[in-house]
């Protein structure tokens, strides 16, 4: 699939502002102590960066417990972003959420999630609603991981797109860990894209490190759901390059010659190692993306920083659309 | 209510939440229904939407609940306004798309998303369908925040209810019980519908207030009926909404009867009855003249036999007992 030269230094952009945003943000948010759940997303920045590209704000995606990449991606402001990961009322969640719940229904991006998989027939509603509504010119990509790949919902709502012919794309990011449990150990299929065909539909599996690989693959699939054809499984083999959270260390499940082995095939550096030699784009030009991002990131902690904590009167907004706080609080005599 | 015959029509509870989804489809069409075997309305209350309204908008899903009731809140999220058709039974499966995706996510959202979905929830409890059909347990959407739950007992407020959900921009439970589903009533031919939170009082009384819910409240109008003629002056409220609810119409009521029976056909630990009866206890305490009496299900698995079990809900005779005991 041609790309013009704009759109492959957005693709560079896109992934450098992912990877900055996790490099940066999350240790930042442990000295701030805010959460411990917090999920690294650098390594796999080639996912949602070549998939995205094919969307706009109409479109809609599902996300993760380590969904920033996603929300970058979809165009979600890493500012307000960040100011969510540091409980913030500027956050686009007014800081309720945190990094799991992450959401702008501006953009289409309904939410990263704490329950893996529980995104997924959130997005093939979205699906539905597209071809209720929109001929399918909406589409909606449900991104899960090799973990999520053995969630029964998963299987219940590649099922339900298939029957009901649905503009969505299921996009597993196989990093190869749930956690600690390696996908050779949970999964009985060799590659999770093979059990597209119990669903009668296309399984793809691609280098998830290579974000031309993704973009292409993704283009397919994309073409697919808007010609009403119905849903894809495409399957990109990832590396996710820190532990679970934090907390976790993962060389106690996995080796540092492997993990030498994926951060030899890095995204940002395979996209320089392929586009430089051809001519069209410097090594300086990446730099400078490299260095925009970097001054994002900082912008991003200072925006964080310097916004407001949300009000105590805020526990009590939006649990409904509209219900009296007095009976929310269940009892004239109690605070809360 | 005066209503004169050419005005109303005598019909079951099934048929006015039939005729409230059709009239809500056809002046809305974001609205559309989701379910189990409903295109042929094996079950009354869609029969014939399908006929009207085609297969793209009367939506027969494959057996998967998690899925489908979770596609519901993602269409939500997106500008529909989903009906979902199911049972209480088996919403168990699809907990994790009710509770942490459906209830949390306008909050954990901070306001960003209206969630317009009405769950149907039926409720098989007396037919001997024995432990795994007959679930009560809509008091557990009233502990998580962010569904309201409403509780019909007749056709004008199932219709009119009904009317409301669909309109509601938040995830509603809507409970249809069915040992009242094919009770007839008078429901007029206008458009109206009942708001939420609005409690509605079946029948007036001075000596003691019965707060029943659904399919408790022909029976507690019965147990009114048999203390009459021992004097006794029951007042019947209907809450009809359980979130919100309408906690002043209560507390009213027992200001004026001193005495409340509280009557319920979930489980008696932490049954609506339950929440009723401690915001009497905490509010309406100096009110009262008697210790609150809460009836509900007998904290066991419904049980198959016709010989067991009768034997686990409240009814008209232990109702009146309960009464009977408040004023003793």
């Amino acid at each position: 699939m041609e790309l013009t030269r704009e759109a492959m230094l957005e693709l560079y952009r896109t992934m450098a502002t992912i990877r900055h945003f996790e490099e940066r943000g999350i240790p930042e948010t442990g000295q701030r102590r805010m959460s411990a759940s917090v999920h690294s997303s650098a390594g796999q920045e080639a996912v949602p960066t070549g998939i995205c590209a094919h969307l706009t704000d109409d479109d809609y995606i599902g996300s993760t417990h380590r969904g920033h990449g996603h929300c970058i991606a979809k165009g979600v402001d890493p500012k307000a972003m960040m100011a969510e990961l540091f409980g913030r009322a500027t956050g686009p969640n007014k800081g309720k959420g945190g990094s799991m719940h992450i959401a702008d229904m501006s953009k289409g991006m309904l939410g990263t999630n704490g329950v893996v998989a529980a995104s997924v027939p959130l997005a093939v509603g979205a699906g539905l609603t597209s071809k209720l509504r929109h001929n399918n010119q909406r589409v909606a990509v449900a991104f899960f991981g090799d973990g999520g790949a053995n969630q029964g919902v998963l299987h219940e709502s590649m099922n339900l797109a298939s029957v009901w012919k649905l503009p969505v794309i299921f996009c597993c990011e196989n990093n190869q860990y749930a956690e600690s449990t390696p996908v050779e150990y949970a999964l009985s299929a060799s590659h999770v894209a093979d059990r597209a065909v119990a669903y009668n539909m296309p399984g793809i599996h691609v280098d998830g490190m290579d974000v031309f690989a993704v973009y292409d693959a993704a283009g397919q699939a994309v073409a697919r759901a808007k010609a009403g054809e119905g849903p894809t499984l495409l399957e990109c083999l990832t590396y996710r390059y820190y532990g679970h959270t934090v907390f976790d260390n993962p060389l106690s499940y996995r080796t540092r010659e492997e993990e030498e082995h994926w951060r030899n095939r890095d995204p940002l550096k395979l996209f320089r190692e392929t586009v430089v030699p051809q001519g069209e784009i410097s090594a300086e030009e990446l730099d400078q993306i490299d260095r925009e991002a970097e001054n994002l990131m900082e912008e991003a902690i200072r925006f964080a920083d310097s916004s407001p904590m949300p009000q105590p009167s805020e526990l009590y907004e939006d649990v409904y659309v509209d219900y009296p706080v007095e009976l929310l609080k269940r009892g004239s005599n109690m605070e809360i | 209510m005066t209503q004169t015959a050419e005005q109303t029509r005598n019909i079951t509870l099934t048929q006015a939440l039939n005729e409230a989804m059709r009239e809500e489809m056809r002046r809305d069409e974001r609205v559309f229904i989701m379910g189990e075997d409903i295109q042929s309305g094996v079950y009354g209350a869609s029969a014939g939407l399908a006929q009207e309204f085609g297969y793209e908008r009367v939506r027969d899903c494959p057996l998967s609940e998690n899925a489908f009731m979770g596609a519901a809140v993602g269409a939500a999220a997106v500008g529909m306004r989903p009906i979902v058709e199911s049972a209480f039974c088996f919403m168990w499966v699809a907990m994790d798309s009710l509770v942490s995706q459906a209830s949390k996510m306008r909050y954990m959202f901070g306001g960003q998303v209206d969630l317009p979905i009405v769950y149907r929830a039926s409720l098989y409890y007396g037919g001997s369908m024995a432990a795994h059909h007959s679930d009560r347990s809509y008091p557990l959407f009233m502990h998580i925040p962010g569904f309201k739950v409403v509780f019909a007992s007749n056709s004008y407020d199932g219709k009119g209810l009904m009317k409301t959900a669909i309109r509601d921009n938040d995830p509603v439970l809507f409970c249809e019980d069915r040992t009242i589903l094919g009770a007839r009533g008078e429901v007029p031919e206008d458009d109206y519908a009942i708001p939420l939170g609005v409690a509605d009082v079946k029948r007036e009384g001075t000596d003691v207030t019965i707060v029943a819910i659904g399919g408790m409240v022909p029976r507690a109008l019965e147990a009114a009926d048999t203390l009459a003629q021992e004097g006794i002056s029951a007042e019947v409220l209907d809450p009809r909404t359980l979130v919100p609810l309408d906690r002043q119409a209560i507390l009213d009521s027992v200001a004026k009867t001193g005495r409340l029976v509280t009557v319920d056909m979930a489980h008696k630990t932490c049954s609506a009855a339950s929440e009723i009866a401690a915001i009497v206890a905490m509010e309406g305490f100096w009110s009262l003249q008697a210790p609150v009496q809460r009836l509900g299900t007998a904290n066991v698995h419904i049980p198959f036999s016709t010989a067991l079990e009768p034997l686990c809900y409240p009814t008209a005779e232990t109702i009146a007992d309960a009464a009977r005991a408040t004023l003793e």
